[in-house]
């Protein structure tokens, strides 16, 4: 009972952190129906920043978290700016290959920067353990999840409430109209951009407390696909149940199967959720009316 | 006094001549019908003033409700939208995985205010902004007689009352100027009928300028104060509907008489 328990926080934790990557994928993809393939490396990126910030520049963490996550939107705001906004107007796949040469550049350019191997520095997130009766659970870990859901809830809250995000759903739905209602298709792309990059860059500071700093965040980075497919790729709400279910299942099947195992199965339930249910479990089922 | 000038515009597309040198105006309050053969260049001319293609040449101003002069052609299509140009597509586009109240309210997008933060801030200010929107959208709804549809999803209705939304979506803008691009299309009689009697609303009721494109040439001589005739993205005649409709160049035109004369000029200069 004590090691299902200490594996559900671990998986929580995990599943929160692919939640927040997932929800920046989200996010562009309502506002534009941009896949973004490079989505992963802006959780690479949001470690190595926090790394830059914190452990090279010596800031104060509450300082180092700001720093990083604005650090990270300015990368985003330049790369819309410069790569995408060009391309507004042009079919979508050409959007969708550029993302996928983003994605390799982004990994390049941390590898130029901070080179190949891992790094490690103390987290903000209290590194101590928590004992509840029996079970003893990770502080770091535990905190993570409900800085997660703050995130997240923000985000929900900023498509159903406010003009920008209202905004970003009218523009993936018909983009001529958007445009005649007045609507700015380069300011609702940039906030796009902007809240992918900031909500990738927290879950980088957490990934950066809870497994350190490696080029291996790459591989975490992918398992956002798996995440959207799951929960929908325009449902915010599916990204947090769709990161919690992933997260669980690999640590489940790490705990009770076997390590090698759990590094297939997000991709297992991505084939099947493909084959059964192909937008989600939150998506938009899209009926072409011919 | 014109409240839209256009001057001397030109649209190419490639090798294709949209628009050949044309001039127009649009006086302040009328309801202006622009027709002509397919392929004319109407929806090309609606497409330049809201701003969704820019012409290689001419301009296009906009008396704006400041009383200044506006050079639309110079703008992007949102900005043309807050100055209060508003309009309907001739395939309808609508939010259509949203309900019609939510289209609506999309409408008075450019009376919002609110970046992405301060939207959670001034809950006060922004409530009130709320609540006046929704009246305003409201006594669309009203007008309209959208009632029954208001939470209905857009994507599901039929076509006649997408059309119905469409303009009433238009009108949330609360525009100085309405662009209709076919607003009868598809529409049977009784439908057209009542769309007919919706825009003459508009414009009377609402004091709004509304420019319109339609094939049915009943409704267009029934409504409009003024109509302009186009081909080959040129001007080729306008004037009150009875004069249009007996016109020569405009019955040539719609029977293809001239094309033959016309290409045969230009192949002899």
């Amino acid at each position: 009972m004590d090691i299902f328990l200490q594996l559900t926080v671990s998986g929580l934790s995990t599943g929160m952190i692919y939640a927040l990557a997932a929800a920046g994928f989200v996010v562009i993809y309502k506002a534009s129906d941009v896949i973004n393939f490079a989505q992963g490396d802006l959780l690479l990126l949001g470690t190595y920043l926090v790394f830059f910030a914190v452990a090279q520049t010596g800031l104060p963490w509450s300082l180092g978290v700001l720093v990083t996550v604005l650090l990270a939107v300015a990368v985003a705001l330049a790369i819309e700016r410069l790569v995408l906004r060009p391309l507004i107007g042009e079919p979508i796949i050409s959007m969708i290959m550029v993302t996928i040469g983003l994605s390799s550049i982004l990994r390049a350019a941390v590898n130029a920067i901070w080179g190949p191997a891992p790094r490690s520095f103390e987290s903000f997130l209290p590194a101590g353990d928590v004992a509840l009766g029996p079970v003893v659970l990770s502080s770091g870990r535990l905190l993570s999840i409900p800085i997660a859901l703050v995130v997240l809830a923000a985000l929900w809250l900023f498509f159903r409430h406010t003009r920008d995000g209202i905004a970003m759903r009218a523009i993936a739905d018909d983009q001529q109209a958007a445009l005649s209602m007045g609507i700015s298709i380069p300011r609702v792309f940039g906030i796009a951009w902007g809240l992918a990059a900031a909500s990738a860059a927290i879950g980088g500071i957490m990934l950066a407390g809870i497994v350190g700093v490696s080029p291996n965040v790459t591989s975490i980075g992918l398992r956002v696909f798996p995440v959207v497919i799951l929960g929908g790729l325009d449902s915010i709400r599916g990204a947090v149940i769709g990161g919690a279910i992933i997260g669980l299942l690999e640590v489940y099947t790490g705990g009770y199967v076997g390590h090698g195992l759990s590094l297939v199965v997000p991709y297992v339930v991505l084939v099947l959720v493909l084959m059964v249910r192909p937008y989600g479990l939150f998506g938009k089922e899209i009926i072409e009316r011919v | 006094m014109p409240i839209l000038e256009i001057r001397d515009l030109s649209l190419r597309f490639g090798g294709v001549t949209a628009l050949a040198g044309l001039s127009m105006e649009v006086c302040h309050g009328e309801l202006l019908a622009l027709i002509g053969p397919n392929g004319a260049g109407k929806t090309s001319v609606l497409n330049c003033v809201s701003g969704l293609y820019r012409a290689q040449k001419g301009t296009i101003d906009l008396k704006g409700r400041d009383g200044a002069s506006h050079a639309l052609h110079r703008l992007a299509p949102h900005r043309i939208a807050a100055l209060g140009v508003a309009r309907t597509f001739q395939n309808i586009e609508l939010f259509k995985h949203m309900t019609v109240l939510e289209n609506l309210m999309l409408g008075r997008h450019v009376h919002m205010r609110g970046g992405v933060l301060s939207g959670g801030f001034y809950v006060g200010r922004q409530r009130r902004a709320e609540i006046e929107h929704r009246r305003a959208v409201e006594e669309i709804i009203d007008f309209m007689n959208l009632e029954p549809l208001r939470s209905a999803e857009v994507g599901n209705l039929a076509y006649g009352n997408q059309r119905l939304v469409e303009m009433g979506r238009a009108l949330a803008l609360d525009p100085l100027i309405l662009l209709l691009d076919e607003p009868t299309a598809g529409m049977n009689a009784e439908e057209k009928e009542s769309m007919a009697r919706f825009i003459l609303d508009v414009q009377e009721e609402r004091g709004v300028t509304v420019v319109v494109i339609d094939h049915d040439i009943d409704v267009i001589m029934d409504i409009s104060d003024r109509v302009v005739v186009l081909d080959f993205g040129r001007k080729i005649a306008e004037g009150a509907p009875d004069e249009v409709r007996n016109d020569p160049a405009v019955i040539d035109a719609y029977l293809g008489h001239a094309r033959e004369e016309r290409a045969a000029v230009g192949a002899g200069t």
